[in-house]
């Protein structure tokens, strides 16, 4: 669930986190945009006729689906009990400073094992200077070290290195050292003494297959040329296509044009395209005007600042009940 | 305790042939949470539901679809998926070695360990080349019929096969441009990397530990044990305006500290 929001944030162009990175006395607002795109092609769920699906939980019991005020979240201590943990609760056990990367130290980038490595995130500087976000970036690249910190996002804490490349920010989250097994602990054996001759036949292999430089084309994903062929194919033939139906994409894809990440840094990191601060003052003011006359998309807005769980599976009725209710 | 390998391959370079084990190099440690019904705690299902009608429908009946930019749905049957699997082999090709970093950790998805499988000859001989070439491989497989790349180095002194993102699945720095603006304080410069100085240290990943992680399963142990739990509210830091007056102060701090 965790990442099917992240992507409808990201197709809205919305950050995933927003917040200050410390580095001594001196903070740089920062919006969050994730490095890594999904893959281009994935395939939707539909039914027989063509109408995508939603996904949806259902209780067993009276195979009907479950509004999402009537969702808790449990964790099974034992079989079939569970101890229920709410929002508010979850929301207490950040750490005080969760809006906040704080920079204490700095190591060789070099340094860190390349097995750490998670996920890529770029940063965008959040205020309309951005003066201490590119003192940052050229201190730490002219320096070529990487900052080392702990932060909280979307209910997960994170390890990251922030590194600086080309005058642009970037935070890599680090797995933990209990993430990661070792050698031993998987059980592998010493390597042993090789038989000469075998040895030295792979390591002329390896000088045969040498290319100095990598080409990321290498890096092309088959599947999804075969897909796009495929799909192709099949428009040219006329077969199996089924036009869009009117409005089912707004219930789908909750209305909003799903745009590229790469235009959306883009514009960030020249400070354009960020919205002004959604407030209470705003929020407030939705409720007044009756929560009817909204688009979808003002009411995803206030869910988010609501923490709403579940809200990007929501329909426009469902998001309305759930602001209701919170 | 040894670890359950995760797939069998057999890693083919040249004329040579290496049976090899995989097994998962990272340890789930995330909390996992169920969705439950909140009358009477039942672990709910997910199911596939009709927008427009909340009907449930039911798996068999459910289809893939791929969305055409115009919004259009190409329906794709069983058998346009079965032409679309990759041949299942057991085969890890490697056709191309790179000096070192070349293939950088921004392409890394997932580390796996390899060990031997059955006689270990051929996995020390492979460790030994991988050691003397200096070089690392990129491998493609097939594995539960899904199509993998990898890159083949030495963690160490065992191999590990690290499954990479696909080209367009990463957005790299130097497609972007830099925020720009004007040129910046030669002092203030001076003195963010004097700070930065300060604060240097070697990487050392025992020193971090995923604290929430461990509050949230106090919490989960004390609510399981019938204890009632205080809240606390997150305080909020104001941004210093002053980027000379913070650096200044953060360098005396930091001073005084040593």
């Amino acid at each position: 669930m965790p990442e099917a929001e992240e992507e409808q944030d990201v197709a809205r162009g919305r950050s995933l986190w927003s917040g200050l990175i410390s580095f001594g006395l001196v903070s740089v607002p920062v919006d969050l945009f994730p490095a890594n795109r999904a893959r281009s092609v994935s395939l939707r769920m539909i039914d027989e006729d063509g109408t995508p699906l939603s996904r949806r939980y259902f209780c067993p019991q009276e195979e009907e689906p479950v509004d999402w005020d009537e969702i808790v979240r449990g964790y099974e201590t034992e079989k079939d009990k569970h101890v229920v943990v709410t929002d508010d609760e979850l929301n207490a056990l950040e750490p005080e400073k969760s809006r906040e990367i704080d920079l204490r130290r700095f190591v060789e980038l070099a340094e860190i094992d390349p097995m750490y490595f998670e996920r890529a995130y770029f940063l965008a500087p959040a205020s309309d200077s951005n003066k201490a976000y590119r003192l940052l970036a050229e201190t730490m690249e002219r320096a070529g070290r990487a900052g080392i910190a702990t932060f909280v996002m979307r209910g997960k804490e994170y390890l990251v290195a922030l590194i600086a490349e080309k005058g642009i920010l970037r935070a890599e989250t680090l797995r933990f050292h209990d993430e990661l097994r070792s050698a031993a602990t998987v059980g592998l054996p010493g390597i042993g003494k090789p038989d000469p001759k075998q040895a030295r036949a792979m390591e002329q292999a390896i000088r045969d297959l040498t290319a100095k430089e990598f080409d990321r084309d290498e890096l092309s994903d088959d599947y999804a040329q075969r897909l796009r062929a495929l799909v192709e194919k099949k428009v040219e033939a006329g077969e199996g296509v089924v036009e869009a139906p009117e409005g089912a994409e707004d219930e789908v894809s909750g209305g909003a044009e799903v745009i590229d990440i790469m235009e959306i840094l883009k514009q960030r990191l020249q400070g354009q395209g960020r919205a002004p601060r959604a407030g209470a003052k705003r929020g407030a003011e939705a409720k007044a005007a009756g929560l009817e006359d909204r688009s979808k998309e003002e009411l995803y807005a206030r869910a988010q600042e609501l923490d709403i769980p579940g809200r990007s599976a929501m329909t426009k009725k469902q998001l309305i009940h759930a602001i209701r209710k919170a | 305790m040894a670890a359950r390998a995760i797939w069998k391959g057999v890693i083919r370079l040249g004329d040579a042939a290496v049976p090899v084990k995989l097994y998962s190099a990272v340890e789930d440690r995330s909390v996992h949470f169920r969705l439950l019904h909140r009358d009477d705690l039942v672990p709910l299902r997910q199911a596939m539901v009709n927008p427009q009608t909340d009907e449930i429908v039911p798996y068999d009946k459910v289809r893939r679809g791929y969305v055409t930019d115009t919004g259009d749905i190409v329906v794709l049957d069983k058998n346009d998926l079965a032409s679309l699997e990759p041949r299942e082999s057991r085969d890890i090709r490697i056709e191309r070695f790179l000096p070192q970093s070349a293939i950088d950790h921004r392409w890394y998805d997932r580390p796996y360990w390899l060990g031997p499988d059955g006689s270990a000859g051929a996995y020390f001989a492979l460790s030994a080349a991988l050691r003397k070439s200096g070089k690392e491989g990129l491998a493609h497989w097939v594995m539960r019929k899904k199509e993998y790349l990898g890159a083949l180095r030495l963690q160490g002194d065992h191999p590990v096969l690290i499954t990479l993102r696909h080209a367009e699945e990463v957005v790299v720095a130097s497609s972007l441009k830099a925020p720009g603006g004007r040129g910046l304080d030669k002092k203030e410069l001076g003195m963010a990397r004097q700070l930065m100085s300060m604060l240097e240290e070697s990487f050392d990943p025992a020193a971090y530990r995923d604290e929430y992680r461990k509050r949230v399963l106090e919490l989960i142990e004390s609510k399981s044990a019938g204890r009632t739990v205080k809240f606390r509210k997150p305080a909020r830091k104001k941004p210093e305006e002053d980027l000379a007056a913070a650096l200044r102060e953060s360098l005396r701090k930091e001073r005084k500290v040593a």
